[in-house]
């Protein structure tokens, strides 16, 4: 499928950096905000012809296309999607418009070079989404921390902003050059065996690595996604981030930046190395499972909103590394369902955060009390996400949460216990803030007179609170889409680690290439 | 007695670089006194230019001439080509910088273009007393520019300490080819190689003592630990244009030196060297990055970089082999690129008298010279190893060699490196974009020169990492004769 004669995939990856380009040429602050709304909005439109052309029956990737990047190294422009990654697209493309609603009067200064970090980042984004090239995948990796350092360095809170952007930058660099070097160590392996230089990552599933290598370079893998989820022990940098970020970049760190680390996990580290992977499932699954509690604990008593939000951010993360590492398919299903309900439910939440920090320029709780009775139409959106978030049946986070608990059971009986435990301490902290901030006497004079939510907020809320019982109520149809994905990651997980995968790869036929 | 052949077609971009640089000097002597004399530094681009035309055809014929003295293999053009183009941009900058700090006569452009003419021997000699007349041309003619700006004490200072030193350590080089020739009674490369093979001189006292006066004469060249202490004094005195000179042509030179002798002539000897050279790649990575976090002079900043990407560049070194070896080809290509991207930006926000050199100068300049900011990012960037750009996929090339040849912990060490280095490159993004000037930047003037300069370092950098195939390819066939 094209447009304007140019594939798909390509097009979205592209359209926001051409559209970077074109605001580089705009003066006055409001054409500039027109403009980047109008070119987010045609990003999401070209998203959905992927939906709806998406063959539902196949495992196999989709609107693929393939061309040689640097032919002598075997590195290779290649993209593709599948079941998993289709959403993750949706995700992002839908979520980049409403930050861009939710930047329109948050962001007073240096509006152009604020828009500009926000297409790029979504060129990154897509890209890294969508490649199924180890080195393109790095390289769109890479890409996507320089416009968030520069989001949350240029326009974050003033008071800690540089250190919050420095460490974001150096934690997540510190961990993907390892895996760089893991990628070319898998390259290597992979032209001995083969004789075939290639970068492709659907060529090197085929490959079977002995174990004490394996270990290492799942060892260097997962850390680079450990560090981008963030698993406990290495999350200190999300609170940070999160807090001193603008409110689009929380949305857009928690709805789409995390979910790298994860989608990493299930795209690369598990199938490229099976049986490392089965090796330290309890290392990982006994991880989550502190972060889920820990996360769940520590959000109980932050007095910072955002702070909490940012720490829940940890303890839902939790889960989605439970159930992808449960590897059975109702655990792996519902990590991809809690990934996209993270997504929505997180960036609602932090929407609203900032919503009522642009007018009160605060986000400590105990400065609110009683805003329920001056907004109401606001504590209708705000009740909605934290229950949402809580996982209410009938709202999108059930459904995630009941799978990954599902598939937990399952796997171990104490995760399963341990994670069921966590919900319930979900549900504490949120309605415990929910209560402190909205119920209760108005104390503070100066919430008195604060106004409700304006049209322009509203309208970015409501496509959020739709896709909350959309998929609470029917999610039978994204389901539907990873299906076959799913069961083929776990056929082929459970298919090499019978094999022990010490085998030889099959000398895979060479392909042409256009 | 036959005479020698002489094959004067062979040299002619030597010839043409010499030539100009005797025209440069002569135009300015008969040129009116007094007036502003730009057009020195076009004289000297058109003969760059057309030393590069002329090295063009030689790509590919892979001939020898002078008695096997000199050759233009693809190695040899490999890197007479990133020298002109480092000699061009050199020039295109000291346009701006050079008439501003009134050193723009007809010597500072003569003096470029003779250490241009040392570089290129260097890379295209196999004959080690060639080496060492490209060597000492070059090095004679860096210690007067270095101190250029005669007024300037830390200029003066610059000039005298590289002088010293250089001259200490191109006396180990002579030691070491004097050593060589004891042992193996030839300097032609080839055949001292042959020579140790069929001798059998793996323990000979006297090649070993070569081999280690050898590494300091070479590793003062490159500025890798421990021979690296001259650097920074070094590069902060010298005027800024023969900052980047050095930091990338005079590398350039000393690596196509070090490996052409170690690999043409040593071979035998690898495993010697290849553990002393892991120890000093691993120290000079190190040292070159955690004391570059602790620098606020840009120019200071830069010269530890430069010592931190002569490690990486050593890393190739080490792994030896094919990708490797056209791996360091590719770097400093774009190295050059990038560098002296970077100090066209440090000379472009500069003012007459070495002004706005501390990091903290740079405070909120970038949304007062966006684009110059941006680019100085870019560079940063690249030189932090961040893709697109060149200096990721340079790195990428380096390192993939080193996991190649199975030194794991040399890449882990590496790339580690890499990602201390992104702290103090994020540095100066993160004074020009997110911190509010103190000190007002003004009254900058961009003359044309060294703004086209930018671009085409720009172009560079981005080409390099985005098409790099084309390079790449280049690359791997110009070392063809060599390995």
């Amino acid at each position: 499928m094209d447009i304007l004669g140019i594939p798909i995939l390509s097009f979205l990856i592209f359209f926001p950096l051409a559209g970077a380009i074109i605001l580089l040429f705009i003066k006055k602050e409001e054409t500039i905000r027109w403009t980047t709304l109008a070119i987010a909005l045609v990003e999401f439109v070209a998203s959905l012809p992927l939906f709806f052309k998406f063959d539902s029956a196949t495992a196999a990737m989709q609107f693929l296309e393939d061309w040689w990047w640097v032919e002598a190294y075997g590195i290779s422009y290649k993209i593709g999607i599948d079941g998993i990654s289709l959403l993750l697209v949706l995700l992002a493309t839908f979520l980049t418009v409403l930050c861009v609603l939710c930047s329109w009067t948050a962001i007073t200064f240096r509006v152009k070079e604020y828009m500009i970090s926000f297409l790029f980042l979504e060129t990154g984004m897509i890209g890294a989404l969508v490649a199924l090239d180890l080195i393109l995948f790095y390289v769109f990796w890479e890409v996507m921390l320089i416009p968030m350092y520069l989001l949350i360095g240029v326009w974050g809170n003033p008071q800690r902003r540089i250190y919050a952007a420095i460490k974001f930058f150096l934690f997540t660099m510190a961990g993907s050059v390892l895996m760089l070097v893991a990628i070319l160590v898998l390259y290597f392996i992979n032209l001995k065996a083969t004789g075939r230089s290639t970068f492709d990552v659907l060529e090197l599933y085929k490959l079977g690595i002995p174990m004490g290598t394996q270990h290492w370079l799942f060892g260097a893998f997962a850390l680079a996604f450990a560090i981008k989820v963030p698993m406990f022990p290495f999350h200190t940098w999300l609170p940070d981030a999160h807090t001193e970020a603008p409110t689009a970049g929380s949305v857009i760190l928690a709805g789409v930046l995390l979910k790298m680390g994860t989608y990493g996990f299930i795209r690369f580290a598990i199938p490229l190395f099976p049986n490392a992977a089965l090796d330290l499932m309890p290392l990982i699954s006994i991880l989550a499972l502190i972060g889920i509690i820990y996360g769940a604990l520590v959000s109980m008593m932050q007095p910072d909103l955002k702070r909490l939000v940012a720490f829940s951010s940890v303890s839902h993360l939790g889960y989605v590394m439970l159930g992808m590492f449960a590897l059975n398919t109702q655990g792996v299903q519902g990590s991809i369902y809690q990934m996209l309900n993270h997504g929505i439910s997180t960036g609602s939440l932090f929407l609203i955060v900032g919503m009522i920090y642009e007018r009160r320029h605060t986000r400590m709780i105990s400065d609110f009390g009683g805003i329920s009775k001056v907004m109401p139409v606001f504590a209708v959106f705000f009740m909605i996400v934290t229950l949402s978030s809580i996982g209410l049946p009938g709202t999108n986070g059930f459904v995630g949460e009941f799978l990954i608990l599902l598939g937990a059971f399952q796997a171990n009986i104490v995760y399963g216990v341990l994670a069921a435990a966590g919900v319930i301490l979900g549900a504490a902290y949120m309605l415990w803030m929910f209560q402190r901030v909205m119920f209760g006497k108005i104390t503070h004079p100066k919430n008195e007179g604060l106004k409700d939510l304006n049209a322009r907020e509203v309208i970015t809320l409501i496509p959020m609170v739709a896709l909350i019982f959309l998929m609470g109520i029917y999610p039978k149809l994204f389901f539907n889409k990873m299906d076959a994905s799913v069961e083929k990651f776990l056929k082929d997980f459970r298919g090499k680690v019978e094999m022990k995968a010490d085998l030889p790869a099959p000398k895979a036929v060479a392909e042409v290439k256009k | 007695m036959k005479l020698p052949e002489i094959d004067l077609y062979l040299i002619a971009p030597e010839i043409i670089i010499a030539a100009f640089g005797f025209l440069v000097l002569l135009v300015d002597v008969f040129a009116p006194k007094g007036e502003k004399k730009g057009y020195l530094g076009v004289l000297s681009l058109i003969g760059v230019v057309i030393a590069f035309f002329y090295t063009l055809p030689l790509v590919g014929s892979g001939k020898t001439g002078f008695e096997g003295m000199f050759t233009s293999d693809g190695f040899a053009i490999f890197f007479k080509i990133t020298i002109l183009i480092i000699a061009f941009l050199t020039v295109l900058i000291s346009m701006g910088y050079a008439t501003r700090e009134g050193i723009g006569f007809g010597e500072y452009y003569a003096l470029i273009l003779f250490a241009t003419l040392g570089m290129m021997l260097m890379a295209a000699g196999t004959h080690l007393i060639v080496i060492f007349l490209g060597l000492e041309t070059m090095s004679i003619s860096i210690y007067i520019l270095a101190g250029m700006l005669r007024e300037d004490r830390k200029s003066v200072e610059s000039a005298f300490k590289y002088f010293l030193l250089g001259a200490f350590a191109t006396g180990f080089l002579l030691y070491g080819i004097a050593f060589l020739y004891g042992a193996t009674g030839t300097l032609y490369l080839k055949d001292i190689a042959s020579y140790i093979a069929s001798k059998k001189l793996l323990d000979n006292p006297m090649l070993l003592m070569s081999l280690a006066f050898l590494t300091i004469g070479f590793g003062f060249k490159i500025a890798s630990v421990p021979f690296h202490m001259w650097t920074p004094d070094v590069y902060e005195g010298a005027p800024t244009s023969i900052t980047a000179f050095m930091a990338t042509g005079v590398k350039a030179a000393g690596f196509s030196a070090l490996i052409r002798v170690f690999f043409t002539a040593l071979p035998e000897f690898r495993p010697d060297w290849t553990s002393i050279v892991w120890l000093i790649a691993v120290a000079t990575m190190t040292v070159g990055n955690i004391i570059a976090i602790s620098q606020n002079n840009i120019k200071r900043m830069l010269a530890y970089s430069s010592i931190a990407h002569a490690g990486y560049i050593l890393v190739a070194f080490v792994a030896g082999n094919k990708s490797g070896t056209s791996g360091i080809l590719f770097y400093l290509m774009a190295y050059a690129f990038m560098n002296l991207g970077a100090f066209t930006c440090v000379i472009l926000l500069g003012k007459k008298g070495e002004e706005n050199l501390l990091v903290t100068d740079y405070a909120g300049v970038g949304f007062k010279y966006p684009l110059l900011a941006a680019s100085m990012t870019v560079f940063l960037l690249s030189m932090a190893g961040i893709p697109p750009l060149g200096g990721f996929m340079a790195k990428l090339y380096i390192f993939s060699a080193a996991v190649e040849a199975k030194f794991y912990w040399l890449t882990i060490l590496g790339v580690l490196n890499s990602a201390i280095s992104v702290y103090y490159y994020l540095r100066v993004t993160v004074l020009m974009y997110f911190r509010e000037s103190e000190r007002e930047i003004t009254g900058l003037q961009f003359s044309p020169a060294p703004v086209i300069a930018l671009i085409l370092a720009l172009i560079g950098t981005f080409y390099m990492g985005i098409f790099p195939a084309n390079v790449l390819s280049f690359a791997q066939k110009s070392i063809a004769g060599l390995m």
